[in-house]
């Protein structure tokens, strides 16, 4: 990049928030998805909407890609600057501006960490609900772009059904206002949607207005072993048409259960072919009613044991199960891709063998757990990137997935967005027609293909 | 492939196995202050597959970049991988120093420590004409320099350099009466030439269980403070003075009163002998014997608790980096004032976050250090705890300063000086 933009972007953002060193470009290159690193030739830290805004007008002006980040823990490589550029790392946004209780809404900025808002928002009796297994890293901004999900994904739904206002600039700097408190708003076009899940597409997110709800009182986990897959379909089916929305309904096959209990030992069952972990949470009277309900439907689904947690020490190691599916999958080989196929609820015996065949077909390693009561699985392959003959027969693998998914009425992502990885796909899912529709928005409001240019909707 | 190159090659493996899941970023202290991802690990690893690849050299960029890293070991903890990215950082600052040499001021500072005779006469010569360069503060061991000295905060509180070193002041046997066994007590740097009371407080508490304490005289730097720096060479000259050191005496246990000098010879030392059979043997043979105080106290000894006097404080823990993720001892600094009458153990939050001082890190960057040991101050606080116990020479200094330029009035003490003064007061009874 020529050494009077970098003058002309310190001059914006200060000397301190802007990177040029090699050492320190090098470590925004890369985010949390294997395969995917470019250098980018700036780092810029903007500290407020203002600066985001020239630094855009002047990036859009010179035609310079600008791939705003966060944490980097997506796994789409929705934050590696493909072309390299401008990283626009939000973390400076990091304030809680508002938490208003009597409307039920937290107003921030992208740049929060979202397991801190719910740690501010707790003291309120409330929660902001998308909760995905990064909660601890991930900031808002890039969740809210993603459309991250997480574990309570089946009762309280993913990152767009809680953003109810946003503050964008636009790809040429201009910045606008969308949506806000209002719980009926339903004049014009819904921008905020439209933004929420755009990956940084179509522009960068400097604020965010949320939805906050109630904390449950009460949980009750469980956990059900299945010696047949078909069964465990068949339980999450029927807990569901039971009418109990479970907070959290998860599943993890034959291969994680292997892999969890020898790393973990937790006493899981290595011959079950499925394991169901189940909470149901909300007023204490209804959370026990409706754990009998799901205990009777197990039962009559032909589940082989129940356990139901007593305490918060019992239930603690039932989910200690369910987090050691990932770092136990993971510790197998260098390299961990987390996929994220989703599909109908009814679909998931299927999918996991839809899986499981394409692991066999092409010598690869899948261990397969996710939310199954929302039809969101994690295909999880483990492998090694140096490996290039393996890598080839990992996307072989990838691609029968993803084939599978749809032909089963599913979707590509549950909840980590598209990026790269999944672009390949995106026609397979969309059509000719349905691709078109979104290359002419991005085109309408990015004509210069500026910010996070190549992903989601492809080249423009 | 030069040779510095080739010191990272052997890691390629436990590199590629980070899946760069950013977990650490959660744990790291000196990431939570500054935000970019050169300080987490998940950057720094980054950073040596890079050089590995070819991508970036090992520059002066590398090398300060694998410098801003307290060693807390957070991040390994934290790695859902299993990935030890502390040890892989100090790999990396190895390299560097293969490649770039040391830098000059720690060049001149190792090669003094490296004469242990030396080192020895210049640091009792700082104990006897410290008090011209530092004043003293108006509270126990804590000074503040009189003009400014390069490299040195202006406002940072230290602790003087003691009189007379711990060594010189107790002759090279302190008998007992009964023996029950006898401890060869390693006492580190910090607290043969700085905190002596910490010192005096292990003889007592060890003779008031009855136990005849060794100090082999010739005993030099457990090697950590080099070792960090990246000078594996140097590390291992002291480990192998240290190892036959010991060797010689015949003591039933070897003690050490400080979480990075236990972890020396419980850990480091048999890590360090792995191509030499016969030292790494010896270094085994001594690991197994090897106790920071008051594990050994709790887990070896069972301390004696009938002839405990009263001591009416309100106490909070910190549990310095290399005893909670080091040597994994938490439960017995605890259990030790537990057992002390009048004593009351309030928990700060998070009792094992690091303090901030990382050895020589808060002298080169003392700042940031500053910043994360303000989070500690401020949990300090919340517990209204009138004591703070630690378990390190180094936590107690930072923890102090902090103290002071946060103008609290809690005093900090190594747990084993609050048994010493229940003993103390179990005898005045």
């Amino acid at each position: 990049m020529q050494n009077q933009l970098i003058v002309a972007f310190k001059k914006i953002v200060g000397d301190e928030h802007v990177l040029t060193k090699k050492e320190d470009l090098l470590c925004y290159s890369y985010d949390a998805t294997p395969g995917y690193s470019h250098m980018p030739d700036v780092v810029i830290s903007p500290g407020n909407t203002a600066e985001v805004s020239k630094v855009l007008a002047l990036a859009n002006k010179e035609k310079i890609p600008v791939y705003p980040r966060g944490s980097g823990t997506n796994l789409s490589a929705g934050t590696v600057p493909m072309k390299g550029g401008i990283v626009l790392l939000m973390t400076r946004f990091r304030d809680i501006i508002e938490i208003d209780a009597a409307n039920l809404v937290a107003v921030a900025e992208p740049g929060v960490v979202v397991s801190n808002l719910n740690k501010a928002v707790e003291e309120f009796g409330l929660i902001y609900p998308p909760d995905p297994g990064t909660v601890a890293t991930a900031t808002l901004g890039g969740t809210v772009s993603e459309n991250a999900g997480g574990l309570r994904g089946l009762k309280y739904g993913v990152s767009k059904h809680y953003v109810m206002g946003l503050e964008v600039v636009l790809a040429d700097g201009r910045v606008i206002h969308c949506g806000g408190k209002n719980v009926k708003d339903v004049a014009g076009y819904d921008l905020t949607k439209l933004f929420t899940g755009a990956e940084g597409t179509l522009g960068v997110i400097t604020r965010i207005i949320v939805k906050l709800v109630p904390a449950p009182e009460a949980k009750k986990a469980m956990m059900a072993i299945f010696s047949k897959l078909d069964n465990a379909g068949n339980a999450i089916s029927a807990i569901i048409a039971s009418k109990v929305i479970p907070a959290t309904l998860e599943i993890m096959d034959n291969a994680t259960i292997r892999t969890v209990e020898d790393y973990a030992h937790v006493g899981l069952p290595v011959n079950a072919e499925a394991v169901l972990l189940i909470e149901v949470d909300g007023i204490a009277e209804v959370v026990e009613k409706e754990a009998a309900k799901v205990i009777e439907v197990l039962k009559a689904n032909k589940a082989d044991d129940i356990q139901v947690a007593k305490d918060a020490v019992q239930r603690d190691r039932i989910w200690a199960a369910r987090r050691a599916a990932l770092p136990a999958l993971a510790k197998l080989r260098p390299t961990t891709f987390v996929e994220d196929a989703t599909v109908p609820r009814s679909k998931v015996p299927d999918m996991i063998r839809a899986v499981n065949n394409a692991a066999a077909k092409h010598k690869v390693t899948i261990g397969t757990f996710g939310h199954a009561g929302d039809g969101n699985m994690h295909p999880t392959i483990v492998c090694d990137l140096r490996d290039k003959e393996e890598m080839i027969r990992v996307h072989k693998a990838m691609d029968d997935i993803f084939a599978a998914a749809i032909a089963l009425g599913g979707t590509l992502s549950g909840e980590h967005g598209i990026g790269l990885g999944k672009l390949p796909y995106m026609k397979d899912q969309f059509g000719a027609d349905g691709m078109n529709v979104m290359q002419t928005i991005k085109k309408a409001l990015d004509p210069n293909c500026i910010p996070n240019s190549g992903k989601l909707v492809g080249e423009c | 492939m030069t040779e510095d190159k080739e010191l990272l090659t052997d890691i390629q493996d436990a590199i590629a196995n980070c899946m760069k899941c950013g977990n650490c970023m959660e744990v790291c202290p000196v990431y939570k202050e500054l935000n970019l991802e050169s300080q987490v690990a998940r950057g720094k690893l980054a950073l040596i597959e890079a050089v590995l690849t070819g991508k970036v050299d090992i520059s002066d960029g590398f090398d300060k970049r694998m410098a801003m890293c307290l060693s807390c070991k957070a991040c390994a903890e934290k790695c859902p991988c299993g990935v030890k990215a502390d040890e892989l950082i100090l790999r990396g600052r190895q390299a560097a120093v293969k490649a770039r040499g040391l830098h000059p001021i720690k060049k001149n500072i190792f090669k003094l420590l490296s004469n242990r005779k030396l080192f020895d006469f210049t640091l009792r010569m700082a104990g006897l004409f410290g008090p011209l360069q530092m004043k003293k503060l108006p509270r126990p061991m804590a000074v503040i320099a009189r003009f400014p000295v390069p490299g040195l905060d202006r406002k940072r509180v230290l602790a003087p350099f003691a009189a007379t070193p711990l060594l010189g002041q107790f002759p090279t046997t302190v008998k007992v009466s009964n023996p029950k066994m006898k401890v060869a007590f390693f006492a580190g740097c910090t607290i043969n030439y700085v905190y002596t009371d910490i010192g005096q407080s292990v003889i007592n508490v060890l003779k008031a269980n009855d136990v005849e304490v060794i100090l082999p005289a010739l005993q030099h730097c457990c090697g950590t403070p080099v070792y960090m720096a990246g000078d594996v060479e140097m590390a291992r000259a002291f480990a192998k003075h240290n190892i036959e050191i010991f060797a010689q005496t015949d003591a039933d246990y070897i003690v050490a009163a400080c979480g990075s000098c236990a972890e020396a010879f419980k850990l480091e030392y048999p890590e360090m002998f792995h191509d030499d059979p016969a030292l790494y043997e010896q270094a085994k043979k001594l690991a197994a014997t090897a106790y920071e105080i008051s594990e050994f106290l709790t887990d070896v000894l069972q301390f004696r608790t009938d002839n405990l006097g009263t001591v009416n404080s309100t106490v909070t823990v910190h549990d310095p980096c290399h005893m909670a993720r080091g040597l994994k001892v938490t439960r017995q600094p605890r259990e030790i004032l537990k057992a002390i009458p009048g004593l009351k153990l309030v928990e700060m939050k998070e009792p094992t976050r690091c303090c901030g001082a990382g050895g020589s890190f808060s002298l080169a960057n003392y700042e940031i250090s500053r910043k994360i040991n303000d989070r500690k101050i401020a949990d300090i606080r919340t517990t209204n705890a009138d004591t703070v116990a630690t378990s390190c020479g180094s936590c107690r200094m930072h923890i102090t300063d902090g103290l002071v330029q946060n103008s609290m009035k809690q005093e900090c003490f190594h747990v084993v000086q609050l048994l010493d003064k229940a003993y103390q007061a179990g005898r005045k009874k």
